[in-house]
């Protein structure tokens, strides 16, 4: 087990949402723009690493039967850390995002690493863990966010990629383009790796 | 308006209008979990609307006479967390002494309750949350009942998805479509559907 690989993992092999299929609500929900997406993918990221790196800390200080209310005190107190930041310096974003950034806490890949990797292993490892499951997460956004903008409203980061003759197909950021764009692009990941 | 219609509006918009689910993409953990079997589908809405109710009545209770009588709003995050964590456990606790069959199919699935963001959703949002003449704040029993309309929702579109899923067992799909990428897609034209609700033409 060593750094890099623990780095690597959540980009392809465990990638959060496209193989583990965690954290769906703010894939679904903020990706109706490429920004969105990194801002929420950002968001998750500081939080999760923050806490794997204190969970792994006190994690032999923590009384198992209790560990699962403890960590989600650790995720929530980060939460709300990013909750006022996004509120003072981006509160555009933060309005965008709405009510998924205190559903943060709730996000499976938070709590699921926390449980599955930073409580068993030390603060180094759980750094790589949290970093490379943050990233996978925020690209997965990113490629669902790229999709999303581009069909349904011919823009890349705001900028306008598609010709002007393109009329944007409005359905790919409302809330069923959301689920439809998923579902073609997990098939995809699936075909992939078949041929592989 | 009477209350009654204020109540028939709520119950609308929670169920159709703004589903949880497929509108408001909250608890999709479960709704894709938990929907391959028609049985376990129901159990798991049951005790969501179940959790939803009660967590919506405590934590109106704790925003109103705690955050804010002590100006402690910056603290709701975690106090609705830790509210609605010790309320899914007093549920498992519940459950397994008087439903143990029912305990066995959900399995994992209960303490995951905990963290379905429909719950924390709806508690954050009943506090944010104003009656159909826009200028009403909500009192005790609309978060109550929109906690548990929305519970309802939930549950309506979760069994929905249970009765497609397990015919879905009998067709032939392309094998790189089979399992979540299909779920996905019928979820998709699940909320073009409930988009009639809300009568929007695409």
């Amino acid at each position: 087990m060593n750094f890099a690989k623990e780095l690597t993992k959540g980009l392809i092999k465990d990638n959060p949402i496209f193989v583990l299929v965690l954290g769906m609500c703010p894939t679904l929900a903020v990706t109706t723009s490429v920004i969105n997406a990194l801002g929420m993918g950002f968001a998750a990221t500081f939080v999760l690493l923050c806490s794997n790196i204190i969970i792994s800390l006190i994690k032999n200080i923590t009384p198992s039967k209790i560990r699962i209310p403890v960590y989600i005190v650790v995720i929530a107190a980060f939460v709300s850390i990013v909750d006022m930041v996004m509120a003072a310096y981006l509160p555009a974003l933060h309005k965008s995002l709405g009510l998924f950034i205190p559903l943060i806490v709730v996000n499976c890949i938070i709590l699921g690493r926390a449980e599955a990797f930073a409580s068993k292993n030390n603060v180094v490892m759980s750094i790589a863990d949290a970093l490379g499951m943050g990233l996978g997460f925020t690209l997965s956004l990113s490629l669902v966010g790229t999709v999303r903008e581009i069909v349904g409203a011919g823009t890349w980061l705001g900028m306008r990629v598609t010709p002007l003759t393109y009329d944007p197909a409005l359905i790919a950021i409302l809330a069923p383009g959301a689920f439809i764009t998923l579902g073609f692009l997990m098939a995809l990941m699936n075909m992939l790796k078949e041929k592989k | 308006m009477g209350y009654l219609g204020e109540i028939f509006v709520m119950a609308m918009t929670a169920i159709f209008i703004q589903n949880f689910v497929l509108a408001r993409f909250l608890g999709l953990c479960p709704y894709l979990g938990v929907s391959k079997k028609l049985d376990s589908a129901l159990g798991m809405g049951l005790a969501v609307i179940f959790v939803m109710t009660l967590a919506s009545a405590i934590t109106f209770l704790i925003n109103k006479y705690l955050l804010i009588r002590y100006d402690l709003l910056y603290l709701q995050t975690i106090a609705f967390i830790l509210t609605i964590a010790a309320l899914v456990q007093f549920v498992e606790m519940v459950i397994q002494k008087n439903a143990p069959a029912l305990y066995n199919s959900l399995g994992v699935f209960l303490p995951l309750i905990t963290t379905n963001c429909a719950v924390l959703g709806v508690a954050i949002l009943n506090t944010t949350a104003f009656r159909s003449d826009g200028v009403t704040a909500y009192n005790f029993l609309d978060s109550v009942l929109n906690g548990f309309f929305s519970g309802v929702g939930f549950t309506v579109v979760l069994l929905a998805m249970a009765g497609l899923r397990m015919r879905l067992e009998k067709s032939e799909i392309p094998k790189s479509m089979q399992g979540m990428p299909i779920a996905l897609i019928i979820a998709g034209i699940m909320a073009l559907a409930f988009y009639g609700f809300m009568g929007w033409k695409i």
